[in-house]
Parts: C-alpha cells; structure tokens; sequence
C-alpha cells in the first residue's frame, strides 16, 4: 500500500506544521469579522511563543508532563493581555489599525528579546526539557489504514486546532454573539443602531484573536522550535493572515486554508522523499502558499470579500 | 485654538518624547539608569567619525525606504511591501555590479537604474492588483515580500553562487564605497549613498509638491472620488504611485549590495529595512522634509542601541520597543489630539 505509506508520512507533518496556523487563523477570522484588521497576529504569536518558553523552563521541574499544556494556557493568556493594546489603539484611539498592528509586531519582538536578554543573560532562552511528543491515539490508531494515517505519531495539539475550528464557526454562525459580530464587522451602525455595543463587541473580537494567537504561538515554540529568540516566528503569523483570507475569512475556510499552507510546508521539508516532487526545486514549494494567496486575492480562484467595515473605526454618529 | 500646522509638528514630537520616556521606564524598572543608558546611545551614534560613519550607513537605505512608503501613503496606499522590494532591489544592483565590466560612471548608475526598475517591478503587482481588482495592497505586498526573500534567496545559492551563502563581490567599478572615505570616517562602512539618498528625498518633494502627475497623486490619495470626478485616471495612479514608491525602496536595496555590503547573502528572515521604513515615514508625517529628519533620528537609534549593551548593560532591543511606542504613539495621534485640546480648553 505505496498510497497510504506516503499518507502516512505526509499528514502527521501536514497537521504538525499547521496546528500553530489554524489557532491563528481563527483568531484573524474572529478580529476581522468585528471589522479589526489585526496585522499583529505575527506579534502575537511571539509573545505567545516567548510567555510559554519562559514558563516551561521555570516550571518544568515542578509540573513535569502536565508543564507544556500549562505554558500554553500562559501563553494564551498574555497573547490576550496584549492584544488589549491593539484593541486600545484601534477600537477607542481610532489608530489606523494596520499602523497599529505594525507597532505590536516590533514591540513583540523587541519586548520578548528584551525580556530574554534580561532573564537568561542571552539572546536566545535554553531548550526546553518538558516539550509536547507526538502520540498515538489509543484505540483509533488500531483502525487499519485510517489509524495509521490519521491517529499515529500526531500531536494532540493538531486535533484540539480542528476542534476549535467547529467551535468558532459554531460561535460565529449559530450563536447571538457571531450575529452581533458579523453584524459589527458588516455595517457597525446598523448594528448600533440595533441596541450593540459595537466597542465592546470589537473589544471581545480582538482579545479572542489576541488569546487564539498566543495559544498558536505557543504551541509552535513548544512543538517546532522548542526554544525561544528573535528568529522563533518568523512569518507563521502573517501567513495565517493569508489563511483568514484565502479561507474567505470563514473558520472552516481558515481550517482548510492553514491545513493547505501546513500541507505546502510538508512538502518543502519531505519533498525530497516524495517521488514526483523530488525533482521539483525546493523554492516552488516554498512560495506556494503566498503566490496562491494573491491568486485567491485576484479573483482567480473564486471572489474573495472583506467584511465591509474591515479596517475602519466606527465613530458614533458618523455616516 | 491650535493651528493645524502647530498640530501636525507637535504630535510626533510628543510620540518621540512618549517614546522615550517609556524606554527610560522600561530601563529603570529593569534596575538600569535611563541617563547612562541614553548617553551611551549617544555616543554610540555620534561619539567618534567611526560611529558617524556608520549611522549615516544606516541612515543611507533607512531615508530611501522611509520616503518610498511616504510616497505611497500620500497616495492613500500603504506600501507594506517595500522589505520586498529592497530585497529584488538589492539583487538586482548586485548582479548588474557582478555581470558587467564598464567603466565607474556608466556601472553605478546602470546598477542603481537596474535596483529601481525591478523595485518598480515588483510594487506593481500589488498596485495592478489594487488599481484592476480592487484588492487590497498590504496582503499583496505581505505576500510578495516571502515571494522576493525565497526567489532572491534561490536565485543567490544557484544563480549568482556556487551552491553558497553568498553572492560574488561586485565589480570594483559598481562600488559606491571609496577608500578615501573609508579612511576619513575612522574605517567606518559609509559609502556615497547617503548623497543619492539626499538628492532622492529632494526629487520626492519636487514630484510630489511641484509637477503634475504629483498633484494628481495627492488628489486621489485625499479623494479618490473626487480625483476622478475631475478627470483624474484614478487606477493609473495608484499603479504609478506604487512603482515609484517601489523605485525608492528598490535604491534602499542599491545601497545594501553597491554600499555597505558589496554583495548579498542569502536571508534567514527580512532586513527590516521595510518595516522600519514604515514608522519613518508614519513619524514625518509622509512629508519628504519629515520623513528625511525621522530617518535620521531611527538611524541614529539604530546604530546608538548596539553601544548601550556594553556600556550600560541595556539590552541593544530596548530601542526597537522605543521606536514600537513612537510608532504606537502616532498611530494613537487622535487621543494626543484630544488631550492637547483638553488642555487649551481649561487654560481658556
């Protein structure tokens, strides 16, 4: 069975590398709806990233297994602190929200580098003892074929990602909160006008991006990197902006899309083993996903439309 | 009442003042002493002709990327894409300094020609993509910039090198650095640069404020509406305002491989040079005069933070959150506003 073989090498690294994405990507997809362009996931991510690291070193010890799950609640937890200042700067200062995101990402960084020169005396913390392993799911990994591909050797990580994905499509799509959220994102004064807080609804938007973003942070230092410095993240939150938008901004389009970049990335590092793509140079795969994202953006495969209030402060009494 | 013109001067001179005084809070809550870490930027920056030399290198591509985004802006477009740019830029230059033999005053300018052309080339997508499809120019540019470091870094290892990290050196001929001023500048890596970057911030001024076509960028950038109303041709503007915001980043990268490197090496991750363009330009208000003294100050910042780890004991990244809260600061500028205003009212 040559097919499932190959299955089998490709989906645990396709949902490994995705796992991080797809956290993010919701987390894009909750923020925008409310109409907050949020260009700091990419910061978010970092502080996600730093916070979890940092943690999982101090308490590692302690905590033994049950350490990496707590370092990724702390990172989810300061992912959300911070992003209060995106909120801040873009809901209430009425800052232009991509400038504001710029400012998040270079505080990030500069913040978490600070901070790690500060606690461990170096540009870049220890690797981390207590990281995640990959697993087998009891039972469902002794279901022939399906098990092999699908339940061995995967982080437990990858499948709260989909989890969370139903949910948040859930919560935007059959709940009184997603009416008002969409409704926010669409046409903030109608909604308004209607008796919604629009402030506070954006202000719970961002802050649910900021926690989804720290929490994908988070788990990519402690399943990829497995160490905190300046290089940790480096692009994964701007690629799941692509994710929001190549999914049309719809959680499950974002699940799919962060699935398919996490698929792309696979490829670029099991390429060599696949037999057709063995050939291919390595840089086509790489630029895959972004060459596709300008693709789905131009209009080529299928439209792909903003919220309508996408970017802009909503200023009572304004037309 | 304020006037606008005092507004528009006093707002980021109190997000630079905001900024620094959230760096001095910073290094004091950290046990560090804010005048010690302050005077060691300083002379980091400016001590000696080494240090001069070296800020005004890093001045040199910060006040072309600054101006490129700043032109754009004025346009109403947010060129977030100029890392991109820098980066084709960059490997242009190079292999027009590698591949060609002539003599010094036709090799600059043909590599400086070739950096801007393919700067140009490369904003056009997002301004083509905007100007015909109505999409929005900063995924665009987010995404063409991991296009131009993965291409850039492909075509280094297998086209401009044997397998290797890094480029050829250009030919002398290309060079922007002379030894004259080498040894002047206490052996410092200044180049020429910084006078194509003076005679590039002084054409974006006159582009902009004195010709035509820059009246017709403004317009649309105030009112696009309005701009085509009056006749303008709004989309070949936008592509227009892109390519040359795109010329100015795509020189930023002439400066990194004819200048302060001579060849260029394969990226892990951006040069920045893009990013941190954007908040020169956001700090001098999209202005060329503005965006000239502001590259000055975050080139000055840049090159004074590698001081502050040896002298004062200040992590170097202490200035890039310096530079996030000015940046913070400015984009906040509505609630400086208010406060200002606030403040005249209870004085009346």
């Amino acid at each position: 069975m040559y097919i499932v073989d190959l299955l089998g090498i490709i989906i645990p690294i396709m949902m490994f590398y995705s796992a991080p994405l797809i956290f993010t990507a919701l987390g894009g997809v909750f923020s925008e709806r409310s109409g907050v362009i949020n260009i700091g996931l990419e910061g978010l991510m970092v502080i996600g990233a730093f916070s979890s690291i940092v943690f999982n070193l101090a308490y590692a010890e302690t905590l033994g297994a049950l350490t990496p799950w707590l370092s990724i609640l702390v990172g989810t937890i300061i992912g959300g602190l911070f992003s209060i200042m995106h909120a801040v700067a873009s809901i209430s200062f009425r800052a232009d929200q991509t400038v504001s995101g710029v400012a998040i990402n270079l505080m990030a960084v500069g913040l978490g580098v600070f901070l790690t020169r500060e606690f461990y005396g170096k540009g870049q913390t220890d690797m981390i003892t207590q990281p995640f392993y990959t697993q087998s799911v009891p039972f469902l990994s002794d279901i022939p074929i399906i098990g092999d591909i699908f339940f061995k050797g995967i982080y437990y990580t990858s499948y709260i990602a989909i989890v969370v994905a139903i949910i948040a499509w859930f919560v935007i799509y059959k709940t009184p909160f997603g009416l008002r959220l969409r409704a926010v994102g669409e046409h903030p004064m109608a909604a308004d006008t209607n008796g919604i807080n629009v402030t506070k609804i954006r202000y719970i938007a961002v802050i649910l991006s900021g926690i989804l973003a720290g929490m994908g942070g988070a788990i990519y230092a402690q399943t990829i990197t497995f160490n905190f410095s300046g290089s940790t993240i480096v692009g994964q939150g701007f690629m799941s902006i692509a994710a929001v938008i190549f999914g049309k901004w719809h959680p499950i389009g974002a699940l799919g899309a962060a699935l398919f970049f996490g698929f792309a990335q696979s490829l670029s590092v099991i390429g060599g083993t696949v037999p057709f793509l063995a050939n291919v140079p390595n840089v086509y795969l790489v630029i895959a996903p972004y060459v596709l994202t300008i693709l789905a953006l131009a209009g080529f495969i299928g439209r792909a439309d903003a919220p309508k209030a996408n970017g802009v402060p909503y200023i009572k009494g304004s037309r | 009442m304020f006037s606008n013109r005092l507004f528009n001067l006093l707002v980021p001179l109190i997000s630079v003042l905001l900024g620094f005084l959230a760096g001095a809070i910073i290094m004091l809550i950290f046990g560090y002493n804010p005048i010690a870490g302050y005077s060691a930027l300083i002379s980091g920056a400016f001590g000696n002709s080494y240090a001069i030399g070296e800020t005004v290198r890093q001045i040199t591509p910060l006040m072309l990327t600054g101006i490129g985004i700043a032109f754009a802006f004025r346009t109403g477009l947010f060129n977030i894409g100029a890392e991109g740019q820098v980066l084709v830029g960059w490997l242009a230059s190079v292999w027009v300094g590698i591949s060609f033999d002539l003599p010094a005053v036709l090799h600059i300018p043909l590599a400086l020609l070739a950096a801007a052309v393919a700067g140009a080339l490369w904003a056009s997508v997002p301004g083509i993509l905007k100007a015909l499809r109505g999409v929005h120019e900063v995924v665009i540019s987010i995404m063409m910039n991991y296009i131009a470091l993965h291409t850039c870094n492909y075509i280094i290892r297998n086209y401009l090198s044997n397998n290797g990290d890094k480029s050829e050196v250009i030919a002398e001929t290309a060079s922007l650095r002379t030894t004259w001023l080498y040894e002047k500048m206490g052996y410092s890596q200044i180049h020429w640069g910084f006078i194509i970057a003076i005679v590039a911030v002084i054409a974006m001024w006159f582009i902009l404020e004195k010709t035509t076509t820059g009246y017709e960028l403004r317009s649309v950038g105030f009112n696009r509406h309005a701009a085509n109303y009056a006749g303008m041709n709004v989309k070949k503007n936008i592509i227009k305002s892109m390519m040359i915001s795109g010329v100015f980043a795509g020189l930023a990268g002439a400066m990194e491989g004819l200048g302060t490197f001579g060849h260029m090496h394969v990226h892990g991750s951006f040069t920045n040079l893009g990013f941190d363009g954007i908040a020169v330009a956001l700090l001098g208000a999209n202005t060329a005069m503005g965006s000239f003294f502001s590259a000055i100050l975050f080139g000055s910042l840049k090159m004074g933070a590698l001081r502050m780890p040896t002298v004062a004991g200040v992590p170097s990244e202490l200035v890039e959150i310096v530079i996030a809260s000015i940046i913070f600061f400015i984009a906040s500028s509505y609630i400086i506003r208010w406060v200002l205003l606030r403040l005249k009212k209870e004085e009346n």
